[in-house]
């Protein structure tokens, strides 16, 4: 008899993602195309599942990442905190076909956070007297108004990792963590995608970010296109200007 | 002469205490960070995970996976952090930002706050707005006085979609620097050369201090 933590680690995407089905509720990793499970991303649109839900939080940027599902038109409806200039879910609201939900980005991760840490519901400042209060019960605590805003679960989340061991470990890298480690805890399968496999005890106990329990498959890919959004850069100073700032 | 884009953000730059932990909404606000004394010992925050937040890294050292709420290539600067996105919203909601600086489509006289939508416009999305103006400890907003058709920013009660309710404390706009309080807006400064009477007809509610 075999636990939930065994053999976890997967040779190809497709493989980690066996059993996807139409209408999955998905949770993507990612701040816009920063920390993107790229191959999975890939792979979903491979797999032919479709009537999908994806939560992330903005479902793609400049024709890229998660845009490449709704180009394949596989999403249903989608829960995201900023659209900004990202055509494709611009075009796909115009047409009526999504269903889009927009949701504070505090409020998103609060409602992750929750559902993976068995919490039905909690109370927020945020967005009290805004559209997002719109029928939701307001409870006055310490004379401050605050909005029950509830839980969210998924069938999958898809995050990306800098390194993971076979029990599903995992350290990040930079402002590529963002919400994938509170996604992995709120889905009931989460699939990690690591620039390295590592074995274990590779990562130091105190350097886990992510411990295993909140991971189900692991699938090693190396090759990341990670693409800039804006690269905003500064001049050097200049070899003279330097010997100078050392003066 | 009203202020420009840069001198708007040097006198919010003024704003901003030694030692404190700060938010730069994108645009008119990020370029705040420019001036910032040196030894100032200002951490900003970027709520896509960073506390410690440094300038854009030299050409040719830009890591994709190091980028603010902009989505800009940034740095993490010595003593700087990086954490998931729950932990910096903790920092946010939690009242542990002292200040968060932000850009305005509207500001009621109440304080009310409009920056995420246009009324009929295209939909951008809420982003981290309506949590940095709820839980941030201190709102200041930067924004230019008028609209591009000329109607004030700055009105008796928004009717554009909140972002939260009262929770403005001072305005810096390219004609003057306004405080919320409990009877409305009041003049606090103008910008060089620009009198009383030519903000207050600017603006769309009564201005005290005049």
């Amino acid at each position: 008899m075999n636990g939930r933590h065994r053999d976890k680690v997967k040779q190809t995407p497709a493989e980690a993602l066996e059993g996807l089905t139409d209408g999955a509720r998905i949770m993507v990793g990612g701040f816009g195309l920063c920390g993107n499970a790229e191959a999975l991303i890939r792979a979903v649109v491979a797999s032919g599942a479709r009537n999908l839900t994806l939560i992330s939080n903005n479902a793609g940027n400049m024709g890229q990442g998660l845009a490449a599902w709704l180009k394949a038109d596989i999403v249903r409806k989608i829960v995201c905190t900023y659209v900004g200039n990202n055509e494709d879910l611009h075009q796909a609201m115009a047409g009526g076909i999504i269903d889009v939900q927009i949701v504070p980005q505090g409020t998103f991760v609060e409602r992750m956070r929750a559902a993976g840490a068995g919490i039905p519901a909690f109370y927020t400042p945020t967005g009290v007297g805004t559209v997002v209060a719109e029928g939701k019960e307001v409870r006055e605590f310490g004379g401050r108004e605050y909005l029950l805003e509830e839980a969210l679960f998924a069938d999958y989340a898809l995050v990306r990792a800098h390194k993971a061991d076979p029990f599903g470990n995992v350290r990040f890298w930079r402002t590529a963590r963002n919400f994938a480690p509170i996604m992995a805890t709120a889905a009931t399968t989460t699939i990690v995608e690591a620039y390295l496999l590592v074995p274990l005890g590779a990562i130091y106990p105190d350097d886990v970010y992510l411990p295993g329990v909140f991971v189900h498959r692991v699938v090693e890919v190396t090759e990341h296109e990670d693409p800039f959004e804006y690269e905003t850069t500064r001049p050097r100073p200049s070899a003279a200007g330097a010997a100078e700032g050392s003066a | 002469m009203p202020w420009d884009r840069n001198a708007i953000a040097a006198r919010a730059a003024e704003e901003i205490p030694a030692g404190s932990v700060v938010n730069l909404g994108i645009g008119l606000p990020t370029m705040v960070a420019n001036y910032l004394p040196e030894g100032h010992d200002v951490w900003l925050h970027t709520e896509n995970g960073i506390l410690g937040m440094g300038p854009f890294p030299y050409e040719g050292e830009a890591d994709p996976q190091i980028i603010n709420a902009g989505k800009q290539t940034v740095t993490v600067a010595q003593g700087g952090s990086c954490f998931d996105s729950a932990t910096s919203f903790t920092m946010i909601r939690g009242g542990h930002v002292d200040l968060a600086i932000l850009g305005a489509m509207q500001v009621g006289a109440n304080g009310d706050l409009a920056n995420w939508a246009i009324p009929g416009g295209r939909v951008m999305g809420i982003g981290g707005a309506m949590d940095l103006a709820a839980g941030a400890r201190r709102i200041l907003v930067l924004t230019k006085h008028l609209t591009k058709k000329g109607e004030p920013k700055l009105v008796q009660d928004a009717n554009y979609p909140l972002t939260a309710k009262g929770v403005v404390n001072r305005i810096i706009t390219d004609l003057a620097v306004i405080d919320v309080t409990d009877e409305g807006f009041r003049l606090v400064e103008c910008a060089a050369g620009v009198t009383p009477k030519e903000v207050a007809d600017a603006t769309g509610a009564p201005l005290a201090g005049v």
